[in-house]
């Protein structure tokens, strides 16, 4: 083995790659985060759908997609190798009674179980919207004469449509809590992982990794929860919704 | 007789011992009773009364790790009621007392569990893994009667007290045993900050760090994913921060290291 | 015998120079083919085996400990003295020598101690390089405090723990060796029998405590490191597995065992609270530099406070003894170890004891606290507050802890000569185990300095002596006094499981404990030695015939472990009350009623017992000859002690 295939199987490598990818896919969220919160433009979709095939087509965004393949693949592949290895640490014969919860939070010992729901979220997620709009061409088009939107997907329509499905919108709220907590843990966690602790600067990261988690998992969920409770099936603000809504959506 | 109290009443109390007679050997929880134990007692008093009542009985005591029953050696090494040394904060086995239990408690007390930590016998766990991880490069290589006059060498005050509260580990392994993962990172960590934030330990500090955790992975302790039992549970306080300073001398020596091994 | 202490010739501060220029050397090629036996891993242990392996000596190392790094010098709290004078108070190595001896009250060998303070220096430098975190000033350099009464600030400190510092100095230096492949360490290995053949010691026998296999060991030297024997009293401040039984051994074997009923007793530990009390825990003698001693001033009210019906705090001034200011104005809360100790058991003894138990006194911190507050109080003490509530469940900052006098240190061990070598030849003992530096009583922050010099600075050159002088042939254990030794390790063994009785090793223990705490203890008689003696030997035929062990001997068996230990005590502890008999004098930490001055302090008698006693054993149940080594003293004028 040379040192570098050494360096990233030992334990604190492992970790390493674990905290790269985490706090890359970070980053993803922020950009998705951005870019969803085009949904709540009262525009009819044109500019989520502007956004969408911007993404779909922009040779930059095509190429660092890749990156985003590699980051969640290395970020579940070093997550399996690393559960496996701190199972077998532990040993066959496990405590009759362990009172963890005394001595470290819920999320912290979870981040499998939590990732697992995300990961599930994920495939259901990127069938929904991403395989159909790049690969299955089953989602409904725009057509018209604009030339950015021509011919493309109306991904904002099919947006819509699933936030209508309750399962689905289920699905979205209970994956954006686990979300929320494995952020949670995972956020200050990837910058001790990388060494990046200091006495001055540890706290706020702290506390910046908790506004994080509540913010990017608060944001995607308001997402499916707004259409679902709020608007009708083109995405068109319901009459009986709050009047704080329809005062907000008419301004913008 | 109670020292302190003279109205502490004593208690009578339900153990469940691990109890397993070698390292190959099966083992089993034993349900054993013991009455009129002192609130004033320590832990390790509450089980020589159990022993010296196994005795009389003409049964095999309990054996288990102890020895200066002062908090500091680090022998002592019992997973008691699902915690570490049991339900005191910053307390070994030895230094916490009967009066955190009340009477007709249940207390299970079992070893700590570890692959790393195989069982001698009931309660006792073979911890020689973290001396094989120090002899791995836990040191300042220097020999008897080279060194410099002690002044030659200055410490700020404020490096000089980061270094002994890293050097503070009495090596008890409450840590692994109540890590998830069964992790020996603060452990390790607490060795190589000791070493990495002193100039004697500056000459070795990438090797130093490349070959500890080496070895330990050696050893089959899992992997620190943050979680903080360990430094929850640390009888000395061991900070976290530790396990930081660790990551980052390791990811800089691989970095910067002429190993290519 | 003849006792030779191979003195060197010379002025006291050339002796160990030339010393280290006569001794012969082993050619550096040679070192490998000789092999040494280290016993015992502690600061002694640690650093010899570890020195002696950098010199490239194989080395074989063992404990009775899980890890080399568990010995009990872990628990040294306060530091560790060095004449480094790095505070311009005039220390030098003159003044650490002439108080050690003084304190040792003129009872050890002026070039063993002399040598000692010489070697301080190299200790401190020693251990900074290998990254002990001493405490340091904020211009980086060392810092010092006075420590146990000392006129100068000599004492280097890591917080509260120096001894746990040290020791893991220590264990590093020997990690490296094992890692090298020139330790071989052997853990939880208990040591039970030297080998000695044709008069030289050649190897050991050992107990693997794991699968309880007895195996031999050869090697061209043996070194003990094995510690002191302070838990022969049962209760002291030692660590729990702290015993004798290694230099027992070496001892019937046929090294003389020198000054036993040299102890010292420390006056500032936790009272015992029970009867199932397994051991006592010391709070630091620096806690007597802020607070008071004291007593109630009447039995009645000693008795009042006993019940429960009044607090300490709430005793008015007026009823209050502060015994220690009140005798010792000069000195007040100050004084000696032994002299605080002895004053604190005439309270108890007089019925003015406090704690349910009426054997405590009270240590009160209500005046500083008063003066500059809890919180600077805090951070003086706050640690040992910590611990003093953790055990007692008082809290110190409102009511006065109560402290008692506890064994803490044997000055007494194997005669060594000034090469530390014992009287077999080739059988070396350091440390606590031997008892060359303290005289009768030992310094304040001085054990660390003994165990380390030892281990670190003299061994390495003396044992090169002797080792020059013995051919590099192989040993190995196929002489038939190895079988010898291991025949009579397992016939033992067997013996103690056989027997079946119906009380356990430690029911024992603490009869014997009882036995030397109140005949051989604080204050000793000869009426009393007497009767002692006759108990002893009636409790250890009562041993042999009524102890319980149960399970094998090819196990993981501890009350078998306890019980070989107890056994050995309750051996030892005839000889320390012969030896207490014997010396009809007081003297540091050996307190004779008949022997005091006119103010009850110790009364020495130099012209009859300025010799140290050297017991040589004589067989089974036979009375020990006592041999004598006469002290000289050309460089000090011996005084009486005063602390009025």
């Amino acid at each position: 083995m040379s040192w570098i295939t050494k360096t990233f199987t030992s334990s604190i490598g492992r970790k390493i790659i674990m905290s790269l990818t985490g706090l890359f896919l970070c980053t993803f969220l922020v950009v998705h985060l951005i870019g969803n919160l085009q949904l709540f433009k009262h525009d009819g979709g044109a500019a989520f759908n502007t956004y969408s095939h911007f993404m779909g087509t922009n040779p930059i965004i095509r190429t660092i997609e890749w990156g985003l393949v590699l980051g969640f693949g290395f970020h579940i592949y070093e997550a399996l190798m690393l559960t496996r290895r701190n199972k077998a640490a532990r040993g066959s014969q496990g405590y009759v009674s362990n009172h963890s919860e005394q001595n470290s939070e819920w999320t912290s010992r979870n981040m499998g179980i939590l990732g697992t729901i995300i990961l599930i979220f994920l495939l259901v997620h990127l069938y929904n919207f991403f395989w159909r709009a790049r690969f299955a061409g089953d989602l409904p088009r725009m057509g018209g004469a604009d030339p950015l939107t021509r011919d493309y997907d109306n991904l904002y329509l099919a947006v819509v449509s699933s936030f209508h499905i309750w399962w689905y919108v289920l699905l979205y709220v209970a994956a954006q809590i686990s979300l929320g907590y494995h952020l949670w843990h995972g956020f200050r966690s990837g910058f001790q992982t990388l060494g990046l602790n200091h006495r001055k600067y540890t706290p706020i990261i702290k506390y910046v990794g908790y506004a994080f988690a509540v913010v990017v998992s608060a944001g995607f969920a308001s997402m499916p929860l707004y259409f679902f409770l709020f608007t009708n099936a083109d995405g068109e603000l319901a009459a009986n919704a709050p009047a704080l809504l329809q005062s907000v959506a008419a301004a913008f | 007789m109670a020292g302190s109290n003279p109205n502490a009443k004593p208690m009578n109390l339900t153990l469940k011992v691990w109890r397993q007679p070698n390292r190959q050997a099966q083992g089993k929880i034993v349900e054993y009773q013991v009455k009129d134990i002192s609130p004033d007692m320590s832990f390790l008093e509450m089980l020589d009364v159990l022993n010296e009542d196994l005795l009389h009985a003409g049964q095999d005591p309990v054996a288990f790790d102890h020895d200066c029953r002062e908090g500091i050696c680090g022998s002592c090494d019992l997973f008691i009621n699902g915690r570490s040394h049991g339900p005191e904060k910053g307390t070994t086995t030895c230094q916490l007392h009967m009066r955190k239990f009340s009477d007709g408690d249940t207390i299970t007390i079992e070893p700590w569990r570890a692959n790393a930590f195989p069982v001698n016998k009931d309660l006792s766990v073979d911890r020689s893994a973290f001396d094989r991880i120090i002899q791995a490069g836990g040191y300042v290589s220097v020999n008897t009667g080279g060194a410099p006059d002690g002044n030659e060498i200055p410490v700020p005050k404020e490096i000089a007290d980061r270094a002994f509260e890293a050097a503070t580990c009495i090596g008890c392994g409450a840590c692994v045993a109540a890590c998830k993962n069964a992790s020996a990172m603060l452990f390790v960590s607490a060795k190589v900050s000791q070493l990495a934030l002193l100039p004697q330990g500056q000459v070795e500090r990438k090797t130093r760090v490349e070959n500890m955790v080496a070895q330990m992975d050696k050893e089959g302790f899992g992997a620190c994913t943050n979680i903080g039992s360990c430094a929850a549970e640390c009888p000395v306080g061991i900070s976290l921060e530790n396990i930081a300073i660790l990551n980052r001398e390791f990811l800089a020596a691989k970095a910067a290291s002429n190993n290519l091994a | 015998m003849q006792l030779d202490s191979k003195i060197p010739e010379g002025p006291l501060a050339e002796k160990w120079e030339k010393h280290k220029f006569n001794v012969k050397l082993v050619n550096p090629a040679n070192k490998r083919k000789y092999d040494v036996i280290v016993v015992g891993t502690g600061l002694a242990g640690g650093a010899a085996a570890a020195s002696l392996a950098e010199l490239g000596y194989n080395v074989k190392a063992f404990t009775y400990h899980d890890s080399p790094r568990r010995a009990h010098s872990i628990a040294a709290q306060g530091g560790i003295n060095a004449a480094k004078n790095y505070q311009n108070d005039g220390d030098s190595v003159f003044r650490l020598f002439y108080d050690t001896i003084k304190g040792g009250d003129y009872r050890a060998r002026e070039a063993n101690v002399y040598r000692l303070a010489q070697v301080s220096v190299n200790i401190i430098d020693q251990c900074v390089a290998q990254g002990v975190p001493f405490a340091r000033e904020y211009g980086g350099l060392l810092a010092n405090r006075s420590f146990g009464g000392a006129q100068v600030s000599r004492t280097f400190y890591a917080r509260g723990q120096t001894g746990q510092q040290l020791l893991l100095g220590a264990y590093s230096a020997l990690s490296r060796q094992i890692a090298y492949g020139k330790v071989k360490m052997y853990t939880r290995s208990e040591m039970l029998d030297v080998v000695v053949i044709d008069g030289q010691a050649r190897g050991i026998v050992t107990r693997n405590l794991i699968t309880g296999e007895i195996e031999t060991h050869a090697a061209h030297a043996v070194v003990l490191a094995t510690g002191g024997y302070g838990n022969v009293f049962y209760l002291s401040t030692n660590a729990k597995y702290c015993n004798v039984t290694a230099a027992w051994r070496a001892h019937k074997k046929g090294a003389y065992f020198a000054n036993p009923c040299f102890t010292q007793i420390h006056p500032t530990c936790i009272p015992v609270s029970g009867d199932y009390q397994s051991k006592l825990t010391l709070m630091s003698e620096s806690l007597r530099n802020d607070g008071r001693v004291w007593v109630p001033k009447t039995v009645e009210m000693a008795e009042r406070v006993r019940q429960g019906q009044i607090k300490p705090q709430d005793i008015p001034e007026d009823d209050r003894d502060y015994f220690l200011e009140r005798k010792y104005p000069a000195f007040g809360n100050l004084v000696p170890r032994d002299v605080a100790s002895r004053n604190a058991k005439m309270m108890c003894d007089e019925g003015r004891g406090v704690g349910s138990t009426g054997l405590a006194v009270y240590l009160d911190f209500s005046d500083i606290i008063k003066r500059t507050g809890a919180e600077a109080v805090s951070q003086k003490y706050g640690n040992l507050f910590a611990m003093y509530e953790k055990i007692t469940d008082e809290d110190p900052y409102k009511q006065p802890m109560r402290i008692y006098p506890a064994v803490h240190y044997t000055m007494g061990g194997l005669w060594v000569d000034y090469n530390l070598q014992t009287t077999v030849p080739g059988l070396y003992a350091t440390g606590e185990c031997n008892f060359s530096d303290h005289g009768a009583n030992r310094l304040g922050a001085s054990a660390l300095m003994q165990g380390l010099a030892d281990g670190y600075f003299v061994i390495p050159y003396t044992i090169g002596d002797y080792l020059a002088q013995t051919p590099p042939k192989p040993v190995d254990t196929n002489h038939p006094a190895f079988a010898e030794s291991k025949a009579y390790v397992q016939a033992r063994a067997e013996q103690l499981l056989s027997i079946n009785g119906s009380r356990t090793p430690d029911d024992f223990h603490k009869a014997l404990g009882h036995i030397m705490w109140e005949y051989c203890g604080m204050a000793r008689t000869a009426e009393g030695l007497k009767k002692a003696k006759g108990m002893i030997q009636q409790l250890r035929k009562e041993f042999w015939q009524d102890v319980k062990v149960v399970g094998s001997g090819e196990e993981m068996n501890q009350a078998l472990e306890k019980a070989g230990r107890v056994a050995d005590f309750l051996e030892l502890g005839e000889l320390m009350v012969d030896d207490a008999y014997n010396r009809n004098e007081s003297c540091g930490g050996h307190f004779r009623e008949e022997y005091q001055t006119p103010e009850g302090e110790a009364l020495r008698d130099d012209e009859n017992y300025a010799y140290v006693a050297a017991w040589e054993y004589q067989g089974d149940n036979q009375p020990e000859k006592l041999n004598k080594e006469a002290l000289t003293f050309e460089n000090v004028k011996l005084t009486q002690r005063s602390y009025k």
